[in-house]
Order: structure tokens, then C-alpha cells, then sequence
């Protein structure tokens, strides 16, 4: 397949890449290009330039920040996947990242470019929801922090706007007691998330102290699903109370269940309360561990 | 329009002025004549287009031959040297890893790569580590056995 022609710029520092945005109205970024070169090929995008951020160093590793850590948008899922700190103070995020795609996909693909391209399938929108990750968005005058929650506004619509670019993922850690974890019914041909969960517990004797939990993949953007959060919280860790309060999910999910030929949308809603489960319970479980 | 890019392939630097829309495994086929790199889907899915850049499986067929400037890539043609099978490929011959061979190259590159992040892979860890690549021929089976093989005789090299 080829791509309509289009006019290659590349960009080596943030400052320029805006440069380039401004003199270039309708031209796209390129990270990884794992949902833009696809797009491209099938021309259901024909940007008269692309700009390419990838070799622009600054956007690119991951490293303590306060309570949190700062992912860099350039920063590959592969690396997320195998970065010790993400594993520890943030499994549900290098799980997601672990299971998106194929091991030369996660090679490739970028959690900024994951999260702008904001697909209702995708497997970071969910867990950054989860655990109130918030993206960071530079445009050409400063900065500006964007709750994970209000970032995903649609079936591929952000809060993004046309002169931003996604700088970085700021994910606070767990600390002791507490658990996270992110699980998905994975489209057996390109492991895109059919129904994805991600929960973050915080055990404290026993009981389910503080819960975190989002559901995507059957709704268009990622949600947190505050009926379960509300019916776990206070309630013993275990199988019984997590099993309860999954089955609430239903409230979260409203009218709003995508279906397509592969999971109508009452299979999708049927499968979410299970998912649901299964997080919480890992979630709990890792809780018990740190 | 063009854009003039080197990329060091098989240890050779090898210049010319493309299309930006040109995929890395046009560039490969189409430009230098290198078509032991397969287009199976053109869609990410089957694994046939698989490369190293700078030492990492990526698809090419997803690739801009663009963001591959200034990079090194190895293609199949390159593994052996002087005439002398690398572990992988040996082991596929060995096990009999293919049939008619078109997945080959994708799927020696995907174990490549699982070898490089895990040399010692259990049969389950195998299977996952190619999930990315597809086979119409073997069952599998045998491409399980030939990495299990390239991972007891010391690697992927
Ligand atoms: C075969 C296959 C299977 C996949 N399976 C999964 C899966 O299971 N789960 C999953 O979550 N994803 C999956 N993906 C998608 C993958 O995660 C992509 O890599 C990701 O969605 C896009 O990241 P990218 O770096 O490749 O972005 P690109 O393709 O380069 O860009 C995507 C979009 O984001 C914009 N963009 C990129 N970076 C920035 C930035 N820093 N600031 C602002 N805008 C930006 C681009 O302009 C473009 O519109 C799969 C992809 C393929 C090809
Ligand atoms: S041709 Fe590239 S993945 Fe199939
Ligand atoms: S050997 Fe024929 S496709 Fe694998």
C-alpha cells in the first residue's frame, strides 16, 4: 500500500517541532508511527507534511518525580514494560504495556503517541485513568497538566489542542499496601483491549481502604467506574466483595457499550463485571505483597 | 519532494533519495534489491517484513524508510557470516523451522529478538515471543523446537 505524498519535516528539539506546527497548518507528528503509518497506507489520513518527533531526546525515558513518576511521551512500550520502577510502583501500567500488540509493536509504539491517537481500544488510556495519571501538554506558550480523566474526550478525541504536544505521563506510585493491576480480553489478531481493567487497592488490615478502578475498550474513551470504586471501598479484600462490586460496573457503563462484528455490545457489557473482577483481585492481592 | 537518507544496511552504508512515503521495506525489495525480507499482510499483523533496526525487530512494513536515517538494519541476507549459518538459521534448517520459508526471515528476526530479552525461553515464553508473526505452513511446532534449539546451542548469533 502507499501513503498519498506527503512533505517530511523533522524535528530535533520541542521548540522546533512547534516551529515546524505553526508554519505547517494540517501536518501530523510522528512517533512511533504504529497508528499513523497504518492510517497513511489506507489514507484515511492525507497530512500535507509530517512532522517527526522521534528524534527529539528530551521526550524520551522515564524518572522519579515527587510521589510520581514522569514517563517521557517517546518512551516505547517496551521500555515501560521492562523499567524496574514502573514494575514496582506502578504494575497495572507495565502490565498494559507488556500485552499491547506484539514485542516489534511494542518496540515501536509510544505511550504519548498510544494516548494521542486515543484509540477506544487501546490499553494505556484505561490504566492512566485508573490511577489518576495526568498527561502534560506543551504548546508554543508553556505547559500544562491535564487530569488522564479529562484528557480522553472521545472515540479518538483528546483534549489535545492542534498547537500541543504531549511532553510526558506523570503516574503517581504505589506506595506500601498498595496494589495495582490491569487486565484485558485481548482481540485475538492484534491484542487491542475488546473489554480492559485497571485497579488500584489499598488494603489496610484486611479491608479495601481506598479503590481506584477504570474500564475501556466497550466504551469510547476510558472511564473510571466510580459505582464499583464506591461499593468496594470499606469492604473486606476478598473474592466474595470483589465479585459485588464488579457487578456494579453496569452503573458505570450506562448506555454507552460499543459493538462491532467481532463483540456485540451486550457481550462486551457481559464480559466487563468479569474483567472488573479479575483486576481488583490482582490489584488486592499485589496490595498484600508491597 | 525526495528526501536523501543513508542507513547502514548489512554493515553497508547505502545513500539515495526517496519518496517520504516510501516504507523501510520498499527501500529494502524495491530500491537494493533485497527481497529475502517478505511483504505478507502490509498491515503490521503477520510478522514477514521483519528487520532489526539498530539491533531491534521492528516491522518494516510500518516503518517510513525516512526514520530510518542514520540507523543500522539487518536484514536476513546479512546474519550469516562468510558463508557460515548463524545459530538461528542453522537451527531452523536443523528442525526442519519451515516449509515453504516465506515466514522465515520475519520469524528468525522475532526469535532474534526473544533471545536477545530472554536467551533461556520456556516452549510457553516461545510461542509468545512470535505472537507477532504468522505461519500458513508448520503448525508452529517446529519453529518452537528450532528456537528451543538456538537457545541451547548458545544463542541467536
Ligand atoms: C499490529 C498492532 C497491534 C497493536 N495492538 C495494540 C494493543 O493491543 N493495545 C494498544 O494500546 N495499542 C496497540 N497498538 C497501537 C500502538 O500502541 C501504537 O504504537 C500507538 O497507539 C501509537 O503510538 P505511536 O508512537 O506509534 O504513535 P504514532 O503512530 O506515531 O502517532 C499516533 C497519533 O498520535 C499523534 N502523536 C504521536 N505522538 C504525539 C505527541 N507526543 N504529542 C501529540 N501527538 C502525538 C500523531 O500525530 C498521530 O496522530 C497496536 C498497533 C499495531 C500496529
Ligand atoms: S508485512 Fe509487515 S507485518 Fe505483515
Ligand atoms: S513456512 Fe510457509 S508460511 Fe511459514
Amino acid at each position: 500500500m502507499f501513503a498519498a505524498n506527503f512533505e517530511y519535516l523533522r524535528a530535533t528539539s520541542l521548540a522546533e517541532a512547534h516551529r515546524l506546527l505553526a508554519a505547517n497548518p494540517g501536518a501530523k507528528l510522528l512517533a512511533g508511527g504504529h497508528s499513523l503509518v497504518p492510517l497513511l497506507k489506507l489514507r484515511l489520513a492525507a497530512p500535507p507534511a509530517v512532522i517527526d518527533i522521534g528524534p527529539i531526546t528530551e521526550l524520551r525515558g522515564i524518572a522519579g518525580q515527587g510521589d510520581s513518576l514522569r514517563i517521557g511521551a517517546l518512551t516505547t512500550h517496551a521500555a515501560v514494560a521492562a523499567s524496574a520502577e514502573v514494575r514496582t510502583s506502578a504494575a497495572a501500567l507495565a502490565e498494559a504495556a507488556a500485552g499491547v500488540g506484539d514485542p516489534a509493536v511494542r518496540n515501536r509504539g509510544t505511550i504519548g503517541g498510544n494516548i494521542a491517537h486515543a484509540d477506544p481500544a487501546s490499553d494505556l488510556p484505561t490504566v492512566l485513568v485508573a490511577l489518576d495519571a495526568a498527561v502534560v501538554a506543551v504548546g508554543p506558550k508553556g505547559e500544562r497538566t491535564i487530569p488522564a480523566a479529562e484528557f480522553f474526550t472521545g472515540i479518538m478525541t483528546t483534549a489535545l489542542r492542534d498547537n500541543e504536544i504531549v511532553a510526558a505521563v506523570v503516574v503517581p506510585m504505589s506506595k506500601r499496601g498498595v496494589g495495582s493491576a490491569y487486565v484485558k480480553f485481548a482481540h485475538p489478531a492484534s491484542r487491542y483491549a475488546v473489554v480492559g481493567a485497571a485497579a488500584r487497592v489499598a488494603v489496610n488490615k484486611g479491608t479495601c481502604a481506598e479503590v481506584q478502578v477504570a474500564v475501556g475498550g466497550l466504551v469510547p474513551h476510558a472511564r473510571r467506574a466510580s459505582a464499583v470504586e464506591r461499593a468496594l471501598t470499606g469492604q473486606p479484600a476478598e473474592a466474595a466483595s470483589f465479585q459485588a462490586a464488579a457487578a456494579r460496573v453496569r452503573e458505570d457503563l450506562g448506555g454507552d457499550v460499543n459493538g462491532d462484528v467481532f463483540a456485540s455490545a451486550e457481550y462486551r457489557a457481559a464480559m466487563a463485571p468479569v474483567y472488573v473482577k479479575r483486576a481488583l483481585a490482582a490489584a488486592a492481592a499485589r496490595a498484600g505483597l508491597t | 519532494m525526495k528526501v536523501p537518507i543513508t542507513i547502514s544496511i548489512n554493515g553497508r552504508a547505502r545513500s539515495a533519495e526517496v519518496e517520504p512515503r516510501l516504507l523501510l521495506v520498499q527501500f529494502l525489495r524495491d530500491v537494493l534489491g533485497l527481497t529475502g525480507t517478505k511483504i505478507g499482510c502490509d498491515t503490521s499483523q503477520c510478522g514477514a517484513c521483519m528487520v532489526l533496526l539498530d539491533g531491534i525487530a521492528v516491522k518494516s512494513c510500518t516503518c517510513l524508510a525516512v526514520q530510518a536515517d542514520g540507523c543500522a538494519v539487518t536484514t536476513i541476507e546479512g546474519l550469516a557470516s562468510n558463508g557460515q549459518l548463524s545459530a538461528l538459521q542453522e537451527a531452523f534448517w536443523e528442525k526442519h523451522g519451515l516449509q515453504c520459508g516465506f515466514c522465515t526471515p520475519g520469524m528468525i528476526f522475532a526469535a532474534y529478538e526473544l533471545l536477545r530479552t530472554n536467551p533461556n525461553p520456556s516452549p510457553e515464553q516461545i510461542r509468545h515471543g512470535l505472537e507477532g508473526n504468522m505461519c500458513r505452513c508448520t503448525g508452529y511446532q517446529n519453529i518452537v523446537r528450532a528456537v528451543q534449539a538456538a537457545a541451547a546451542a548458545g544463542g541467536r548469533a
